[in-house]
């Protein structure tokens, strides 16, 4: 188990660095200087020189790539240009952020999308299934963003249910306020996704169900409920699985434009404000995490195949 | 004699029908059906629409500011007392246009990617890293850091989302050539001296064509989406040229007191992207039976 965790993480070195010099590359694509903006409005001429020398920034593009990777190897990741704090420091204070609302959204999608699933291929052509296709279709056609901006006016303002904006700390203000502060934009991401899930569950489900064991299962006397629970939705573990992975990153993606309609201080918005402010080392910084998330999310699915499958190996 | 030409006309024949076959199937398919409805009516009044209004999208009246949906303003005013509607209408003309040139931009890219990596498997590994490397950014992040970099214009919004989509459209023709590459006509075409371009151009592109529209007509849905989202982060097209981003965007500090201005370009870009999604599904039950959902 841990060689395979090791061996995949290896296999991943390669695709990390090519993110990161992606990363690299993309960021400095953007024209613009970082100095300038530093320097501010009236600095002269020879400030803002001082400043980009202070940078590095008037290395050549393939020595600062070089200096940038070495010290990504000895775990520096540089500080931000326009926040006082190092990208280490930035990304440890909106992380709990971004992995709250992932991790609620998560929990909201994953019994909700594989429930609604199984009901849909069990009933084929009811309503349910006819529901669980509308809501699949409208989470990939209604932008999430505009209904966080709706939902904003009618339970927050309107209402008065929910705050309207702001994170409150898990640890520093307990459960409560923590979830009030998370649970609308949540609930919106999750919306986005359980249909995606559902309509993914009812199709593996679907092809189960036609199965010769089923049929045995049942003339054996199996109950219903057992039969489509344990006999039927265990073989479709591996697509859920699957599914659930690619749900996760489109949440952390998802996250994005939502932490901004609800002014959550995470690394969404974080990275946004980066790429605004041209701040280098922090989109790189931001950028290799969100890369390095995707890889990681897909390592802990492999693994998780072989807990949920048994049939399936990697030699 | 008759034999021959019988023999020789017959595939002629045998691929027309399956053409014909194919359009009726798509005519009979619901969901094409009522996709293609809501896109082409919305074509439809994004270029016919403002010309029979003939009201100037951009022209304020501060008079008229704020007014709710009424017999005289369908949609209602925004803060510049301009008419939401015919924004709406003009604003359609940007949307769709943009989602039109990104799923014409990154599947000619992803084309290229795609076929280069599935017939040329020297270079395959390379290509495909650099796409997955690509992939592993949330797709909204490239086009807002290309979008960023490219300044607010409909243009560079246009390239952002087209370098984002480029992996799915290159993956989902590699996949198709790599099937392609092992048919025996290929072979044929090999044997009887065809070099790589003819065979790539007459019998690999041809045959990809199919999964290639069915996800491109996705592409066009997301980048309505991402239209959308990008000029409520700043980096749409400007104002005051409406795009349905933006009228959302502009609209979002009077959410409160004004509705509608927020309301009615979010319908239309679900609406838009619902349409294509539709056409999508059909598209592809029909053209690509393999990849088949709906059982």
């Amino acid at each position: 188990m841990l060689r395979i965790v090791v061996i995949r993480l290896i296999q991943a070195v390669p695709v990390l660095l090519l993110i990161a010099v992606m990363a690299f590359i993309l960021m400095h694509l953007i024209p613009g200087d970082p100095a300038v903006v530093i320097a501010g409005a009236d600095a002269g001429p020879a400030a803002v020189e001082r400043i980009r020398h202070e940078l590095g920034l008037d290395r050549p593009l393939i020595e600062q790539l070089a200096s940038w990777l070495y010290h990504l190897g000895t775990g520096d990741f540089g500080r931000s240009l326009v926040l006082n704090q190092t990208v280490i420091s930035a990304v440890a204070e909106r992380l709990p952020v971004t992995l709250s609302l992932a991790a609620l959204s998560l929990v909201i999608t994953l019994p909700i999308g594989v429930f609604l699933g199984i009901l849909a291929a069990y009933f084929r052509g009811s309503w349910v299934d006819a529901a669980v296709m509308t809501l699949a279709l409208v989470g990939v056609s209604v932008p999430a963003f505009w209904i966080g901006i709706l939902s904003v006016i009618l339970f927050s303002v309107s209402l008065g249910w929910f705050p309207s904006a702001g994170y409150a700390p898990l640890l520093a203000d307990g459960p409560g306020p923590w979830l009030a502060s998370l649970i609308q934009p949540a609930v919106i991401l999750s919306l986005f996704q359980i249909g995606f899930l559902a309509r993914m569950t009812r199709s593996g489900m679907l092809d189960v169900l036609d199965q010769d064991f089923i049929r045995t299962a049942r003339a054996k006397g199996v109950s219903e409920w057992r039969t489509v629970g344990r006999h039927a939705f265990r073989n479709t573990l591996v697509g859920v699985v699957t599914v659930a992975g690619i749900i996760l990153s489109l949440l952390i993606g998802g996250s994005v434009v939502i932490e901004q309609v609800f002014a959550l201080p995470g690394i969404g918005r974080l990275v946004v404000q980066a790429i605004m402010a041209r701040d280098y080392p922090l989109i790189q910084g931001t950028m290799l995490l969100f890369g390095f998330a995707f890889v990681v999310i897909n390592i802990c699915v492999d693994l998780i195949y072989l807990w949920v499958d048994p049939r399936v190996r990697y030699d | 004699m008759t034999d021959i030409a019988l023999s020789a006309s017959r595939p002629i024949e045998l691929a027309e029908r399956r053409r014909f076959l194919a359009l009726r199937k798509l005519a009979a398919h619901r969901s094409f059906r009522i996709g293609l409805l809501i896109v082409v009516t919305l074509v439809l009044a994004a270029f016919i629409g403002p010309w029979l209004t003939g009201i100037d999208p951009t022209a304020m009246r501060i008079r008229n500011k704020f007014k709710p949906p009424s017999e005289l303003f369908l949609m209602g005013t925004d803060n510049y007392g301009r008419d939401v509607l015919t924004r709406v209408l003009y604003g359609g003309q940007l949307s769709l246009g943009i989602g039109f040139f990104v799923a014409l931009l990154s599947g000619a890219a992803g084309t290229i990617v795609g076929v280069v990596a599935g017939h040329f498997r020297a270079l395959d590994a390379y290509l495909m890293r650099v796409m997955d490397a690509l992939l592993a950014f949330p797709a909204i992040l490239v086009a807002i850091g290309i979008g960023a970099a490219l300044g607010p214009q409909a243009t560079s919004i246009v390239v952002a989302l087209s370098v984002a989509y480029i992996p799915r459209t290159a993956r989902v023709v590699r996949a198709s050539t790599l099937v392609i590459r092992e048919m025996e006509y290929i072979e044929a075409a090999r044997v009887s001296g065809a070099g790589n371009l003819r065979i790539i151009f007459k019998h690999i592109l041809p045959n990809c064509l199919g999964p290639l529209t069915v996800q491109l007509t996705f592409v066009f849905a997301y980048a309505i989406l991402a239209e959308a989202a990008l000029s409520f982060l700043g980096i749409g097209p400007p104002p005051p040229a409406p795009s349905w981003g933006n009228i959302i965007a502009e609209g979002r500090d009077h959410a409160v007191e004004a509705w509608w201005i927020m309301l009615f370009p979010g319908i239309a870009i679900s609406l838009a992207a619902l349409g294509m999604n539709l056409l999508g599904d059909g598209l592809r039950d029909v053209l690509d039976p393999r990849l088949k959902i709906e059982s």
